[in-house]
């Protein structure tokens, strides 16, 4: 199997998005500040991303389909970012701390 | 066997490190302790995305994630990270050791379950293209068909964007 024409086959690109996605629910589950577990979204958000315009490029009949919605994958995930980032800015405010365990009141 | 010298062999080339620079950028992001390295890492990672992209046919949406995630996404984080403390550094473990190894299991067994899924199912391809996916189409598409869907997203742009001034705001004057 030559390595050199891995660009042209839609196994590579599924592989790539199931390890990005594999990463970054590791890292949610790992990190523990907000900060860290945003960025291990913002890695699972890019592994569907992925796999979408892979689809787009060998199997869809359209293959515009596949590009407007990583176009929507983005201006959703921008906006998700942006939400979670005043989230956390509020909750240093009252907290004084940006790590998971620290923000547990009700903790019994 | 392909040449290595050929255009051919150097676009694989430069796929092969694309997927290294997405991958690398990735453990780099999960993994690295302090948390503007993890946010590089995280740019990086969207960097080789995007070449990936490019190597999909689809230029436009490339220059798009350069623009939306690494210029735009990567740095509000860094900003967030500024305004708030990097606690990782002193951070103490106050939780269960088994949580490290237990993710890192959970996570190779959904990879391979996904990896093999992939490769075994049978893709067929589209028996006939309606067009060729250039910007041209793109934009057109963008107009017509899913014009309703292009709307609703700005106006959750603009909900997110003023949502977030207002949540950042409350006690600030405390």
């Amino acid at each position: 199997m030559n390595v050199l024409v891995l660009s042209n086959s839609l196994h590579t690109y599924l592989v790539i998005a199931a390890l990005l996605f594999g990463i970054g629910l590791y890292g949610m589950v790992q990190r523990q500040t907000f900060i860290g577990m945003l960025i291990s979204a913002e890695l699972i958000l890019s592994g569907a991303s992925l796999n979408f315009m892979a689809f787009n490029r060998f199997l869809a009949p359209d293959p515009t389909v596949g590009q407007v919605f990583t176009l929507f994958i983005m201006a959703i995930a921008a906006a998700e970012a942006a939400i979670a980032l005043s989230i956390i800015i509020a909750v240093y405010r009252n907290y004084k701390s940006i790590d998971t365990e620290d923000v547990v009141d009700l903790q019994g | 066997m392909m040449s290595l010298l050929t255009a051919e062999g150097l676009s694989g080339l430069l796929f092969l490190v694309f997927i290294g620079v997405t991958l690398a950028g990735a453990l780099v992001a999960t993994n690295a302790r302090s948390l503007i390295r993890s946010v590089a890492g995280l740019a990086l990672c969207f960097l080789g995305v995007a070449g990936l992209y490019y190597y999909l046919n689809s230029p436009f949406v490339a220059l798009m994630q350069i623009l939306i995630y690494v210029g735009a996404v990567c740095v509000t984080i860094i900003f967030a990270v500024m305004l708030a403390e990097s606690s990782d550094l002193k951070r103490v473990t106050r939780r269960n050791g088994l949580v490290g190894p237990l993710a890192f299991l959970t996570s190779g067994i959904l990879i391979w379950a996904l990896a093999g899924l992939a490769l075994k199912t049978e893709w067929r391809p589209a028996p006939c293209l309606l067009n060729r996916g250039t910007v041209e189409n793109l934009g057109q598409s963008l107009l017509t068909t899913y014009s309703m869907s292009f709307e609703l997203i700005s106006v959750v742009l603009l909900v997110a964007v003023v949502g977030s001034l207002v949540l950042a705001r409350v006690g600030r004057d405390k």
